[in-house]
Order: structure tokens, then sequence, then C-alpha cells
């Protein structure tokens, strides 16, 4: 992390003020704010069930909170829905994989491209030059992912077939095609081996150094979340127990405490 | 390197001419009976067509739609009333017209698709069949106030030429299916396509991706009545000739989605070989029937044992292929193609040991 960084990390871009969601009597998340800056790498960690999934998906709308509020780029947003938030400019991975299982990877890295595809249904039927030039663009652009990823020897490859390794790479892959200025990722190394962690934490540090893009993550595996991030947020039981820097965090008692346990 | 942005690759090219050669001079210079014309390949390229329509709905889209008959019906009587009625359109500007006002009724039989999905949308969608059916009996003007309840298509004339013998009623079907089949495999192979295999396959990821549920499916249903549309008004005016609603019930319905499940989900080319096999497999029936057996079986007991053999084919295709019988096709293609290279890789390694 020493190295001069190409994208400075600047203003809050995502402010998350307040949010509570529950499931009927169940609390997922209290009184939870926290913010993420440009281009920085920012990492939620917490035990099994500390509300960090459920976080994501009221920052990207799939969840609507009964309480407080997302702003992104500056903006409050009340309506939130996952399409909006795609149009502003904030992309996503899944944590238990939502890719197009009978689609090829390219295919699946070009449905990425859908917000710069202007062309209607009737363009595409008749195969209009403006058609031909778009989807020229669309996939000049993916097979830069897939050569940056790593994975041109599978992109005709229905990635349904594929491992689950590659297939998160396949996700993360199709994050990056929209070409956000905001990724979340939910678990993006869960069930890998070392070796394949290792390589998703470089793909997650490059994209960051090399495009400049914002990377918020989920993750369990403590020792990697600290490698790569540049601040981590700490959830329990849907609350904030810790927020700064990984050294920061590692010496809070409290995490401590809810990492290892305490004796009451 | 392969091209990276052509949607059609030399062998695609390839395909579609050998397909334009067999229907365009062989299949009319070696067919000569008008059974064939009148029986098998004018309904065959109408009901590949409307088999196109529940495939984007279904195969692509991946909502389970039933009542395809239901659209077919919408755009026929559409045809017949817009030659009545606004005879200045002329045939081809009736077809396509007829085509939206079915793809209108998608759009607002689609909608259900928002709320609800899988089965429970089949039993929605249900209501186009039986509701556009019930209008055109309810209501005389749809029928120009015909008392006997099966009106006769009127002439196609195109340009001012008649089409009505067999072979020209071939080439105006043929026609239609062609650019209409070209425009869907646009559709399917570029980023509408992709769209709707999208929301298919995952739609909360189709929508943080950007994708519109409401759009992509509402899109997909008009599209797809659209196809229903034109391929209904089609086969009214050159196979059925005559027009009652009954024509359009719910087997009929049935039969395009067999057709779509047996030819292949998510295929185009599914749509012809599945629509192919359901025309021809009684008529095969009753061929075997006739020859081999004499006439000792009666028909009504093939019909049947018809029954039974695509009930159980459908089973067989459910369990062992769900994707039909285009990808079947993919298979073998596949298997030959491995096997040569295999073999002589055999014979190499004999000679080695």
């Amino acid at each position: 992390m020493a190295i001069e960084r190409k994208f400075k990390i600047g203003k809050p871009i995502l402010e998350v003020k307040n949010i509570s969601l529950s499931f009927g009597g169940v609390k997922a998340i209290t009184d939870t704010s926290f913010d993420v800056l440009e281009h920085e790498v920012r990492a939620i960690i917490g035990p099994n069930g500390a509300g960090k999934s459920s976080m994501l998906n009221c920052i990207n709308g799939i969840y609507k909170p009964q309480q407080g509020t997302v702003s992104f780029k500056g903006k409050e947003i009340p309506n939130i829905t996952p399409n909006l938030m795609a149009q502003m400019g904030l992309s996503r991975t899944f944590q238990n994989l939502a890719l197009f299982k009978r689609m090829s990877v390219l295919d699946n890295i070009l449905v990425g491209r859908k917000l710069h595809t202007k062309t209607n249904f009737l363009e595409v039927a008749f195969q209009l030059p403006k058609v031909k030039k778009e989807e020229k663009i669309n996939r000049e652009r993916s097979e830069e992912i897939i050569s940056f990823l790593e994975i041109e020897d599978i992109k005709d490859t229905p990635v349904g077939k594929l491992p689950y390794g590659l297939q998160k790479k396949v996700e993360l892959g199709r994050a990056l095609a929209t070409d956000s200025s905001v990724i979340l990722l939910d678990e993006p190394m869960a069930g890998m081996n070392v070796e394949e962690k290792r390589d998703m934490c470089r793909f997650i540090l490059k994209v960051n150094d090399e495009l400049g893009t914002t990377m918020v993550l989920i993750e369990h595996d403590m020792g990697v979340v600290m490698d790569i991030s540049d601040r981590v947020v700490v959830l329990d039981y849907g609350k904030v127990i810790g927020d700064g820097t990984p050294d920061e965090v590692r010496s809070n008692q409290k995490v401590i405490d809810a990492y290892l346990g305490v004796e009451h | 390197m392969k091209p990276v942005f052509m949607t059609y690759t030399k062998k695609d090219l390839i395909n579609l001419a050998v397909c334009m050669v067999l229907s365009v001079l062989v299949i009319p210079t070696f067919i000569t009976t008008e059974y064939w014309y009148t029986s098998i390949l004018i309904p065959w390229l109408c009901l590949a067509l409307a088999t196109i329509g529940q495939q984007i709905v279904m195969g692509y889209t991946g909502q389970l739609a039933l009542g395809a008959a239901g659209f077919m019906a919408a755009g026929a009587f559409a045809m017949f009333n817009l030659i009545l009625r606004v005879p200045d359109l002329g045939f081809v500007g009736s077809l396509i017209v007829s085509g939206l006002i079915a793809a209108a009724f998608g759009i607002l039989f689609g909608l259900p698709s928002l709320k609800v999905r899988g089965i429970y949308l089949m039993v929605a969608t249900l209501a186009s069949q039986f509701f556009i059916i019930w209008m055109i009996d309810k209501f005389g003007w749809f029928k120009n106030y015909d008392s006997s309840g099966i009106i006769t298509a009127q002439d196609i004339v195109i340009l001012g030429k008649p089409f009505t013998t067999p072979l020209a009623m071939y080439f105006v079907c043929l026609a239609v299916t062609t650019v209409l089949t070209l425009l869907a495999m646009n559709m399917a192979r570029g980023s509408t396509g992709r769209n709707w295999m999208a929301v298919r396959d995952m739609d909360i990821a189709a929508e943080s991706m950007g994708v519109s549920l409401l759009r992509t499916k509402v899109q997909a249903f008009a599209i797809s009545a659209f196809y229903c549309g034109v391929a209904g008004a089609l086969f009214a005016f050159c196979y059925l000739k005559s027009l009652e609603p009954v024509a359009f019930d719910i087997k009929l319905s049935f039969k395009i989605l067999f057709m779509c499940i047996l030819g292949g989900l998510g295929t185009i080319n599914g749509a012809f070989i599945g629509a192919a096999f359901i025309l021809l497999f009684p008529v095969l029936l009753n061929a075997i029937g006739n020859n081999v057996f004499h006439g000792a079986i009666d028909a009504t007991i093939i019909s049947s044992i018809e029954q039974v053999i695509f009930g159980g084919l459908m089973i067989i295709f459910m369990i062992y292929e769900p994707l039909g019988m285009a990808k079947l096709w993919e298979n073998i293609k596949q298997k030959w193609k491995t096997k040569i290279p295999s073999s002589t890789n055999l014979k190499s390694f004999g000679k080695k040991t």
C-alpha cells in the first residue's frame, strides 16, 4: 500500500445513515451508519448473521430499510431500486452467485454492458449500422475484461458448467463490465482455496488501482481483509462495533471480543 | 483470430443458403402434389412462426405462458377485418397491423408476469386464450355479422396479383416466415436476446445490471404476440381458408407449447424442428397404420397411440434432454466431429505399442 496511488482517496461517494432493517420481529440491522470514500477499498466484516449481506442489499435497493437513508454521489436517494442504482453507477456481485447459468461467459459479461447499450429491439432486429457499432464496442470492452481476468480460454463455455472459483471471477467481470464507479462484492472469496483467494485479492487491488473503482467488499476471512482494504467497518448483531483502518480495527477491544468471544 | 463483433459466422450463412435453396428451388421442383403444400408445408411454416413467438416468451425470457392460440386468433380476425374494412392497407400492411393488434393484447396479458411467475403465470396467461376467443364469439362485428359462425377468408392479393394456388400461398408463408425468423435471430443473438435470457436465468442479477424487468418482460410478451398474430393470420388465410374461433382453441395453444418444448427451449431452429415433428408424426403413424397393418388398426386407436407417444416423449425429453431436439441435433453433430479425430488417435496409439 506504500506505493503512490494513481487515484487518490477522495470525498465520500456513498453514505449510509442510520439504517435499520428488520424482518418481522428479527432485527437484521440497527441504526447503522458509515461512509465509503471515492477510490478506496472498503471492507465490511463481521461474524455470521451480523447483517453484512443485508447491508449490501439495502445499499443496492433489493431490501427497503424501515429507517435511514442511503446517499450516493452526494445525493440522497429516496426510492432505491437495483435498477436505479445500476444507472447511477453502482454494480454488485452476489453471495450465492447470481450468474446467468445457461449463457456463455462472454454473454454474461456482455449483459453487464446493458447500460452502455442504447439501441432498442427494433434496431437490433434490423441490425442497423449503429447496432453493429455499439455491439462492436461492447464486445471489445468485454474481451478486455476477459483478458484482464485471465479467463480467455473459457469465454464460450456456459457459466453453469464452470467450477465455483471461476464463476466468482465471471461475476466480478460482469460487475466490471458496467464501468461503475462503485462495486459491491458480497463475499468474493467465500469457498475458495488459498491460491484462488490470492488471485481474487490481486484482481480486486488491480481493478482499484488501474480503474480507480471504489470497492466495497464483505468478507469472512479477517486476514485477507486486513491485507487489502484501506478501511474496515465491523458489524455485529446489526450494529457497528468498529470502524477505521485495519490496524485500528485489529486493536479494537470490541472487535476482539466479537471475534474471539468474551467471558461474561 | 475470430472477429469479435460479428453476430453471424460463416457456418450460419451457409446454413441459411442451404435452407433457402431447399425451400425455394428444391421443394417446388420435386414436390408437385397439392397435399404436401396445403396440409404439411404451409401449416408447418405458420406453426413454426407461432412457435418462435412462444420461444421468445418462454424459451428466451423464461415466462411460462400458455395462450399462443389466443393471440393467433386475434391476428387472424384482425386480418379479416382489416382487409374487409381498410382495403387500402394491402395484404402485407394488414399482416403487419394485425400483428401489432395481437402485440397490444400481448402487452395487456403480459402484465401479470410482473407479479406472478411459473405455473401461476401460466394460469394467468390462459386468460388471454379464453378472453380473446370469447370476445370474437360475443361481438358479431368481428365476424362481420355472419350468421353461420364460419367465415371465409378473403383471397390473398399482393400488389394486384392473386396468390391463390397452394404453391403461391406456400411462397407467401415462406417469405413472411423467413423475414420474421431472421429478425428473431437478430434479436435473440443481440443485446435484446441477452436481456431476455438474463431475466430468464437470474432476474435479481439482471435488475442489478440495469435490465428493467418491466420493460424486458412486457417487450417479450409483445414481440411474442406479434409473431403469434402474424402466424395466426397466415394460418387462417393460407391453411384454414376459413375463420372460426374454435380453430384457435386451447388445444392449439398446447400444440404450440409442445412444439416449443420438444423442439428445444431457447432455440430458434428448435421451433422448426418441433413444429415439423408434431405435424409429421401423425402422418407417419397413419402411414404405418395403413401400410404395415393394412388398416387392421382402427384410426381412432392410432390417434390415441399418437397422444400416448407424445406424452411419453415429453416426459423423456424433460428428463434426459430438457433442451429438446435442437440440442439433441447439436450433440449428434458434436459427437460426429469428435469421433473422427479420436479414432485416428487410437490408431496411432495402437501403432506405437
